[in-house]
């Protein structure tokens, strides 16, 4: 190991095995290297700090909170696993995680699926400058905030707007509605709105996969008489289980996790049909007061969230080692 | 070939109408804000006379002076100190990697797919008792904690990919490891910073959920949560909620534009180690 003293100081003789003259050198190297680690464990201090302060204690919390009854004022109640009971029982509480795993659909699937059959179709030019174009063009979604576009998307699917606009246009004008105010299509109008947010990471992410394969599988596959779709599934698919574990793992942590798209464009509604947890944990949490109930159905959320995220890590770091 | 061309402008095509799809939105967005404030209008359609002044009326309706200087703070108070001590974190255990930095680094990556919905509860109870609630250390702080799984990680990730013979050279001229790492490792590093600085930037301005919990004056909030309060407040008069969004998301499309190389490469170098 090299030398690992932080001070500005020149080494230490001792430092250096077969350096320190006078002394056997094990002790006092030992004693160095103690003196190193230190140093280095103070460099992570800092970011550990708050870390700890700010997520770690507030998670624990969060277990600790859930397993009491309390209005956030007066004094709290003990009740054991009865907010996690209720979480089963009341379908206030389960209805939101439903709506959630239904949003997986639209959030997730959605965008990967078309961002893979795009990405499959566009990866022959993809050098081209209509590419380079189009790769930042999709992404703009990715960088506005989610509030503007939950303002954007609102507006488009009002009574008034383009897409009711568009369907009068093309004589489906008896389907028109307030896409988002209604009780049968307002979960997948805000399904639209996290497709649209995540479809150009997958498409780009998927793009970058698909320029790593060796152009000889796919040689190999047209010289066996593969066809376009074979090729596909025999060489493409395979070589992007990283590259789909990823997209998978961040646009299912977004649908689980929802709360801006929700929060402005339906607030939840019509009656509870685009509840989602975290909007249920602010509403349950500041405006019900009822932190207990909260703080279980936060907990819920988290295990969710690890439920899914942990098999699909496991794809991404079996490909690294 | 044949198919091959087919199949080339069959991608461009498709190419081209997802590029529709995702910018239809903003041009309703630019095209709305341009009509008189107060009237509903319909759909795409571009106003008679368009009302370029309604920017300057969402701009002083909105606040947007001070909800730019708010956001400049909350910024200012985030990223420079969430890149330095991410950065010496990273350096020691991705580089310097003493006893037990592996289980260090675990328990970081326990927060890399934490959503804040799950903290956000105690949080607020936390800033009320230390009485920063309703200030800005009440965002810049959990953010601070928050974007430490992924910034310490993504410096951890960088250190380790520098090559060991670079360290090993600066040993044998004499270097400390303070030397070593300002001379020789934090230069090379820059690239990755910077990277590490635009995501957190965005990330940043976009912060909604923490700032509507923990501030109640809009004015003391990220661009996107003032933008939350700015709908509550104007959300019947589509063209001018359409000119402060507009407003407030340019921003991010000029950082966007201006480090798009560095960008795209940095998100997706993320999305990959996230």
């Amino acid at each position: 190991m090299p030398d690992l003293t932080l001070s500005g100081r020149p080494p230490e003789a001792g430092a250096r095995a077969g350096l320190s003259p006078a002394r056997p050198g094990r002790r006092r190297g030992s004693l160095a290297r103690h003196r190193r680690s230190a140093a280095a464990l103070a460099l992570v201090l800092p970011a550990a700090f708050f870390y700890g302060a700010f997520v770690l204690r507030p998670l624990i919390i969060t277990v600790q909170y859930s397993l009491y009854e309390w209005n956030g004022v007066t004094e709290s109640t003990w009740v054991g696993a009865a907010n996690y009971v209720r979480l089963l029982q009341d379908p206030e509480m389960f209805g939101p995680i439903l709506n959630a795993l239904q949003l997986i659909v639209y959030f997730s699937f959605v965008p990967v699926t078309l961002g893979l059959v795009a990405a499959a179709i566009i990866r022959k030019f993809a050098t081209s400058r209509l590419a380079v174009v189009g790769r930042t063009v999709l992404f703009l979604p990715q960088v506005i905030p989610l509030v503007a576009a939950g303002i954007m998307w609102t507006w488009i699917m009002a009574s008034d707007g383009v897409v009711n606009q568009f369907l009068r246009l093309i004589g489906l004008g008896s389907i028109t509605r307030a896409w988002l105010g209604d009780f049968s299509t307002a979960l997948s109008g805000v399904g639209v709105i996290g497709a649209w947010v995540s479809l150009g990471l997958c498409l780009v992410l998927l793009l970058a996969g698909m320029s790593k394969i060796d152009p000889a599988l796919y040689e190999a596959a047209r010289l066996d008489g593969a066809g376009p779709i074979r090729e596909f599934w025999s060489v493409t698919l395979p070589s992007l289980r990283q590259e789909l574990a990823v997209c998978l793992t961040v646009t299912v942590i977004a649908a689980l996790a929802s709360f801006d798209i929700i929060y402005i464009s339906t607030q939840g509604g019509p009656g509870n049909s685009t509840m989602v947890p975290g909007l249920e944990i602010y509403y349950l949490a500041f405006f019900q007061r009822e932190v207990g109930q909260a703080s279980a159905l936060a907990v819920a959320l988290m295990a969710l969230v690890l439920i899914v995220v942990i098999p699909l890590q496991r794809v991404i770091r079996g490909r690294e080692q | 070939m044949k198919t091959a061309a087919r199949e080339v402008w069959l991608g461009r095509a498709i190419l081209v109408s997802l590029m529709v799809i995702t910018l239809v939105p903003f041009v309703t967005l630019f095209v709305t804000a341009l009509h008189p404030t107060g009237t509903y209008p319909a759909g795409l359609e571009w106003p008679d006379e368009p009302q370029w002044s309604n920017f300057v009326t969402a701009f002083q309706a909105a606040n947007m002076r001070q909800l730019l200087v708010s956001s400049v703070l909350i910024e200012v108070g985030v990223v420079p100190l969430a890149l330095l001590i991410s950065t010496l974190a990273g350096f020691a255990l991705g580089h310097l990697r003493p006893p037990g930095s592996r289980w260090i680094f675990l328990v970081f990556l326990l927060g890399l797919t934490l959503p804040f919905e799950a903290i956000v509860v105690p949080l607020y109870y936390q800033m009320r008792d230390i009485g920063l609630l309703n200030t800005r250390w009440a965002i810049i702080l959990p953010l601070l904690g928050l974007f430490m799984p992924f910034a310490v990680m993504w410096m951890r990730a960088h250190f380790i990919n520098m090559p060991e013979e670079l360290s090993e050279a600066a040993r044998i001229d004499g270097a400390s490891t303070t030397q070593l790492f300002l001379r020789i490792h934090l230069p090379l590093s820059m690239p990755a910073l910077s990277s590490l600085a635009i995501l957190m930037f965005l990330w940043t301005w976009n912060q909604f959920l923490l700032a509507v919990v923990l501030v109640d004056d809009p004015t003391r909030r990220t661009m996107a949560g003032a933008l939350g309060a700015f709908q509550g407040q104007w959300g019947t008069d589509i063209p001018l909620l359409c000119a402060g969004s507009l407003l407030i998301l340019t921003p991010t499309l000029l950082v966007f534009l201006a480090f798009q190389r560095h960008f795209v490469s940095a998100l997706m170098q993320g999305a990959v180690k996230g």
